[in-house]
C-alpha cells in the first residue's frame, strides 16, 4: 500500500483536470470552495432581481407592475434564495477555501461527501426555480411558510418547494459534518483548540447548529407534506392540528438559523479588522466564549417571532429576557473589535471598509433587535417594517458585507492577483450609500404602521418606499461593480505576493498566491509557534 | 410610532420611546467612538501599533455593565406587559373572524354579525381611478363600538393566519383557525381608527384593513337596533317575486364586491388555483350543485361558505348573475336562481 503511494508521490504536482470534468468530479477544497462561491453569486444575481421587482412594485401606491400573486412569489422566493442560495453557500464556500488553509491541513476530511454536497444545491435551486414555470406559480407563502398558508391553501407546486427544501437541508448538513471532522481530527500539530483563527472557530460552532436544527427544518416540511398528500392533520385545525405548532417547529429551526447566517461574518470580520489593525485580535478567549453562548442561547429564543400569537404571560416573558442576554456576547464582540482597532495603526482597504461598515451597521442591527426584544413593544413592531428593516440589517451590511469583505480580503490568495483597489473603495462607497438609502427609512415606515408582504400600500407610507427603491436599485446596481472588480482582477489583476497584506497573520498566508492545487500534504509543524490569528 | 389613543397603548408608546432613546445613546457612544478611533489610529510614519490582546478586568466591567442596561431595560417591560395581558371579560365581547381577504365581526352580547370589505375600487388600485386619503384603508362596514366601555375582542379565523391590528389601540393578535386569543381596549374618545392585517393570508393580504368607528353609547345603541331591523326587512325580501333583470342587477354588484378578487372580472378566473366560472360546466348546467358550492365552500380551497356573509337575495342574485353573464347563458340551460330557494335550501339542511 505505501509503496503505491510512494511511487504516486513522484508525479504528485500534478494540476487539476481540465475541462467540465473538473468540476462536476472534482473532491479539492479549492475547486469546491470556488464552485459553491460562484453558485452563491449567481443566487445573488437572482435573488436580487427578485428585490427589484419588489421594489418596483413598491415605488408608488397602486398596482405598478406585477399583480398581487406574483408579488407574493417574488417575496417568498426572494428571502428563500438570499437565505438558502446566497448566504449559507457562501459561507460553505468559505469554509472550503479557508478552513484547511488555516489550520494546515491538505483538504477536507471527507472530499467525496464535500463534492456531493455541493452538486446536489444546484439541483435543489433548479427545483425551486422550475416551480415559476408550472401550473399555479412559485411558492407564494413566504420564506417562513407559515400552515395552514403553506400547506392547505398553498399552490401546487408546494411539494416541490418541499423537496428542494430537504435537498438543501441534505446538502447543510454533509457540509456540516465535514467542517467538524476537517476541525477536529486534521489541525496542524500544535494548534490546540484554543489557537484556532476565530473563522475556524466561528464556522466550527455554527456547523453544530446546522446539524441540530436542519434535521427540525426536515420534519417540519415532511408534516407539511404528510398533511398535504397523505391525510394528516398537524397543522390543519380542522382535524385537530395546530397551525401554531408550525410555527414552533418553524422557528425552532428558524432562530440558529439567522445566526447560522452571521456567526462566520463575526470570525470574518475578526480576522480582517486585526490585519487591517496591525494588532492581534483583542479578547480572543472572550471572542469564542461570546460566539458559543450566542449560539446556545439561539436553541431558547425562538418564540420572540411569535409574541402575538396568543402565548401565555409567562411564556411572553421568558422568551423576552432570555432574547434580551444575547445583546450581553454580541456587545462583548462589538467592543472586543473596537478595542483591537484601539492604538492600533489602521490602514483602509477595501476589506477593512467593509468589515468596519459591518462593525457599525451590525451594531445598529443589534440595537433594533434589543427593541423587538421588548415583548409589550413588540406587539406594535411586529410583522411591520420595522422587523424588515432590522433583519436586513443584520443580513445585508452584516451577513452579506462580510461575505463581500472576504472575497476582497482573501482574492489576492485564492487567484494570485490583486483587485483594482480604486474600483473595489468605489464599490464600497456606493454600496454603503445605498444600503442606508434602503433600509434605514424602512424602520420609520415601520413605526408609522406599514404591515411587512403587502403588494400596495396606503398614502401617507408613500414617500418613504420612493427612496427605499431608489436606494435598492442603487444597490442592485453597485453590485454589478462588484462583478467587474473580481472578473477584472482575476482577468486583469497585478501579481499578488504570497503575504498580500502587511499586517496578515495565519497559515494560509504563509502559502503562495495562488496557493498550489494540494497545500500543506506535509502539516506545519506549529508547537513552538503562535497560531491563532 | 402613533402615540395611541388610550392608556395601555400610550404606556407602550412611552416604553417604546424609552428603549429607543437608550439605543440610540449606546449607538451614538459606539458609533462615535468608531470614528474617534478611525481618525486617532490610522497608520502614520514612525507609530508602532500596540500589542496588548485582552484585558480581563476591562472586559468583565462591561459585561456587567450590559447586564445591568438590559435589567434596566426589563422593568418597565415587564410592568408594562403585564397590564396589556389582562384577560378579564369585557362589558362588550365581539368575535373578530379572519377570513381571506375581509374581517368578520360578531357582536356575542346582540346577536348582531356582519363582514368587513375593503371599499377601494379597482380602478384606484390600478391607477385609473384617483386615490384618497384613505386608500386601501377604508371599509364598508367599519366596527363600530362605544367610547368608554371595556371591549374585549376574541379573535379567531375560518382559514389562514391573520393579524387583527389597530395602532391606535396598541392591539395585534393573530386570528388562528383553531384558536380564540383575546385582546380588549378602552377608548375614550370617539373617532375612526384605522388598521391592516399583519400577518400574510394569501395573495390579498394587503387589501384587507380594518377600521374601528367609536361612538357614544346612544349613537352605538342605534347601531345595533340598525342592524337587527335591516335583519328582519331582508326575510321579507326573500320572500318577494324577484324579476331576473332585478336579480341580475345586484348580482352584479355583489359579485364585483364578493367574487373579482378570486375569479376576476370577466369570470376567466386564475386556474388552477382559481378556477373560471365563464363556461364553466357547474355554473351553466348544474344549478343544485352551483347553491351548494355557495352554501357550504370548497374544502381545501380558498372558496368559502357565503351562507353567512351574503343574504339570501344576494347569494340568489350572484348565481343568477354568474349564469346569464359571460355567455353562460347561451351555453347552458340559463336557469336562474330565487332567494327562496336559497331559503329552502337553509331549511331542508336544519
Amino acid at each position: 500500500m505505501s509503496a503505491v503511494i510512494e511511487g504516486h508521490h513522484d508525479d504528485h504536482h500534478h494540476g487539476p483536470a481540465k475541462g467540465i470534468t473538473r468540476w462536476l468530479y472534482t473532491t479539492n477544497h479549492k475547486d469546491i470552495g470556488s464552485l459553491y462561491l460562484w453558485f452563491s453569486f449567481i443566487m445573488l444575481f437572482i435573488g436580487g432581481a427578485m428585490a427589484m421587482v419588489i421594489r418596483a412594485e413598491l415605488f408608488e401606491p397602486g398596482s405598478q407592475i406585477v399583480s398581487p400573486e406574483f408579488y407574493n412569489q417574488m417575496v417568498t422566493n426572494h428571502g428563500l434564495i438570499m437565505v438558502f442560495g446566497v448566504i449559507m453557500p457562501a459561507f460553505v464556500g468559505l469554509a472550503n477555501w479557508l478552513i484547511p488553509m488555516q489550520i494546515g491541513a491538505p483538504d477536507m476530511a471527507l472530499p467525496r461527501l464535500n463534492n456531493l454536497s455541493f452538486w446536489i444545491l444546484p439541483a435543489a435551486f433548479g427545483v425551486l426555480l422550475a416551480t415559476f414555470f408550472m401550473e399555479g406559480g412559485a411558492p407564494n407563502f413566504g420564506w417562513t411558510f407559515y400552515a395552514p398558508l403553506s400547506t392547505e391553501y398553498a399552490p401546487p407546486t408546494v411539494t416541490y418547494f418541499i423537496f428542494a427544501v430537504h435537498i438543501m437541508g441534505a446538502s447543510s448538513i454533509m457540509g456540516s459534518i465535514n467542517v467538524i471532522t476537517t476541525i477536529l481530527n486534521m489541525r496542524a500539530p500544535g494548534m490546540t483548540l484554543m489557537k484556532m483563527p476565530l473563522f475556524v472557530w466561528s464556522w466550527l460552532i455554527t456547523a453544530y447548529l446546522l446539524i441540530a436544527v436542519m434535521p427540525v427544518l426536515a420534519g417540519a416540511v415532511t408534516m407539511m407534506l404528510m398533511d398535504i398528500h397523505f391525510g394528516t392533520s398537524f397543522f390543519k385545525a380542522g382535524g385537530g392540528g395546530d397551525p401554531v405548532l408550525f410555527q414552533h417547529i418553524f422557528w425552532f429551526f428558524g432562530h440558529p438559523e439567522v445566526y447560522i447566517m452571521i456567526l462566520p461574518a463575526f470570525g470574518i470580520v475578526s480576522h480582517i479588522i486585526e490585519t487591517f489593525s496591525r494588532k492581534p485580535i483583542f479578547g480572543y478567549d472572550s471572542m469564542v466564549y461570546a460566539i458559543a453562548s450566542i449560539a446556545l442561547l439561539s436553541f431558547v429564543v425562538w418564540a420572540h417571532h411569535m409574541f402575538t400569537v396568543g402565548m401565555p404571560i409567562a411564556g411572553e416573558l421568558f422568551f423576552m429576557y432570555s432574547t434580551m442576554l444575547i445583546a450581553i456576547p454580541t456587545g462583548v464582540k462589538v467592543f472586543n473589535w473596537l478595542s483591537t482597532m484601539f492604538k492600533g495603526s489602521l490602514t483602509f482597504e477595501t476589506p477593512m471598509l467593509f468589515a468596519i461598515a459591518f462593525v457599525a451597521l451590525f451594531t445598529i442591527g443589534g440595537l433594533s433587535g434589543l427593541m423587538l426584544a421588548i415583548a409589550p413593544a413588540d406587539f406594535q413592531y411586529h410583522d411591520t417594517y420595522f422587523v424588515v428593516a432590522h433583519f436586513h440589517y443584520v443580513l445585508v451590511p452584516g451577513a452579506l458585507f462580510s461575505i463581500i469583505a472576504a472575497v476582497y480580503y482573501w482574492l489576492p490568495k485564492w487567484t494570485g492577483y490583486m483587485y483594482d483597489e480604486f474600483m473595489g473603495k468605489t464599490h464600497f462607497w456606493l454600496s454603503f450609500v445605498s444600503v442606508n438609502l434602503t433600509f434605514f427609512p424602512m424602520h420609520f415606515v415601520g413605526l408609522a404602521g406599514m404591515p411587512r408582504r403587502i403588494p400596495d400600500y396606503a398614502m401617507q407610507f408613500a414617500d418613504y418606499n420612493m427612496i427605499v427603491s431608489v436606494g435598492a436599485f442603487l444597490f442592485g446596481l453597485s453590485q454589478l461593480l462588484f462583478l467587474y472588480v473580481v472578473l477584472k482582477a482575476i482577468f486583469y489583476g497585478k501579481k499578488a505576493t504570497g503575504q498580500v497584506w502587511e499586517g496578515a497573520q495565519g497559515l494560509e498566508w504563509t502559502l503562495d498566491s495562488p496557493p498550489a492545487y494540494h497545500t500543506f500534504e506535509t502539516p506545519p509543524n506549529l508547537e513552538a509557534g503562535e497560531a491563532k490569528g | 410610532m402613533t402615540p395611541g389613543v388610550n392608556a395601555i397603548a400610550q404606556e407602550i408608546f412611552g416604553l417604546h420611546m424609552t428603549i429607543f432613546w437608550i439605543c440610540v445613546v449606546i449607538g451614538t457612544l459606539v458609533l462615535g467612538f468608531m470614528v474617534f478611533l478611525i481618525i486617532k489610529y490610522r497608520k502614520k510614519e514612525g507609530v508602532e501599533p500596540a500589542d496588548f490582546d485582552d484585558n480581563p478586568k476591562l472586559e468583565l466591567t462591561w459585561t456587567i455593565l450590559f447586564a445591568v442596561i438590559l435589567v434596566g431595560m426589563a422593568i418597565p417591560a415587564t410592568t408594562t406587559m403585564i397590564k396589556a395581558y389582562d384577560d378579564e371579560e369585557g362589558d362588550i365581547n365581539i368575535l373578530i373572524t379572519g377570513h381571506q381577504w375581509k374581517w368578520q365581526y360578531e357582536y356575542m352580547e346582540d346577536e348582531v354579525s356582519f363582514f368587513s370589505n375593503l371599499l377601494t375600487s379597482l380602478d384606484a388600485r390600478n391607477n385609473i381611478a384617483p386615490k384618497t386619503e384613505n386608500y386601501l384603508l377604508e371599509v364598508d362596514e367599519p366596527l363600530v363600538i362605544p367610547v368608554n366601555k371595556r371591549v374585549r375582542f376574541l379573535i379567531t379565523a375560518n382559514d389562514v393566519i391573520h393579524s387583527w391590528w389597530v395602532p391606535d389601540f396598541a392591539v395585534k393578535q393573530d386570528a388562528i383557525p383553531g384558536f380564540i386569543n383575546t385582546a380588549w381596549t378602552y377608548v375614550d374618545e370617539p373617532g375612526v381608527y384605522r388598521g391592516q392585517c399583519t400577518e400574510l393570508c394569501g395573495v390579498y393580504h394587503g387589501y384587507m384593513p380594518i377600521v374601528v368607528k367609536a361612538v357614544s353609547d346612544s349613537e352605538y345603541k342605534d347601531f345595533i337596533q340598525g342592524k337587527r331591523d335591516m335583519k328582519a326587512q331582508q326575510a321579507l325580501l326573500t320572500e318577494k317575486l324577484w324579476e331576473t333583470d332585478e336579480l341580475f342587477a345586484i348580482g352584479e354588484e355583489v359579485y364585483l364586491k364578493n367574487c373579482v378578487a378570486c375569479h376576476q372580472v370577466n369570470g376567466a378566473g386564475i386556474p388552477p388555483v382559481f378556477p373560471a366560472l365563464a363556461g364553466s360546466e357547474i355554473v351553466m348546467n348544474d344549478k343544485g350543485r352551483q347553491v351548494e358550492i355557495l352554501m357550504e365552500g370548497v374544502q381545501g380551497a380558498a372558496m368559502q361558505s357565503y351562507a353567512e356573509q351574503l343574504t339570501e337575495v344576494e347569494i340568489a342574485a350572484v348565481i343568477t348573475y354568474t349564469r346569464k353573464a359571460w355567455g353562460n347563458d347561451a351555453g347552458g340551460d340559463g336557469e336562474i336562481v330565487v332567494p327562496k330557494e336559497i331559503l329552502d335550501y337553509k331549511n331542508n339542511k336544519l
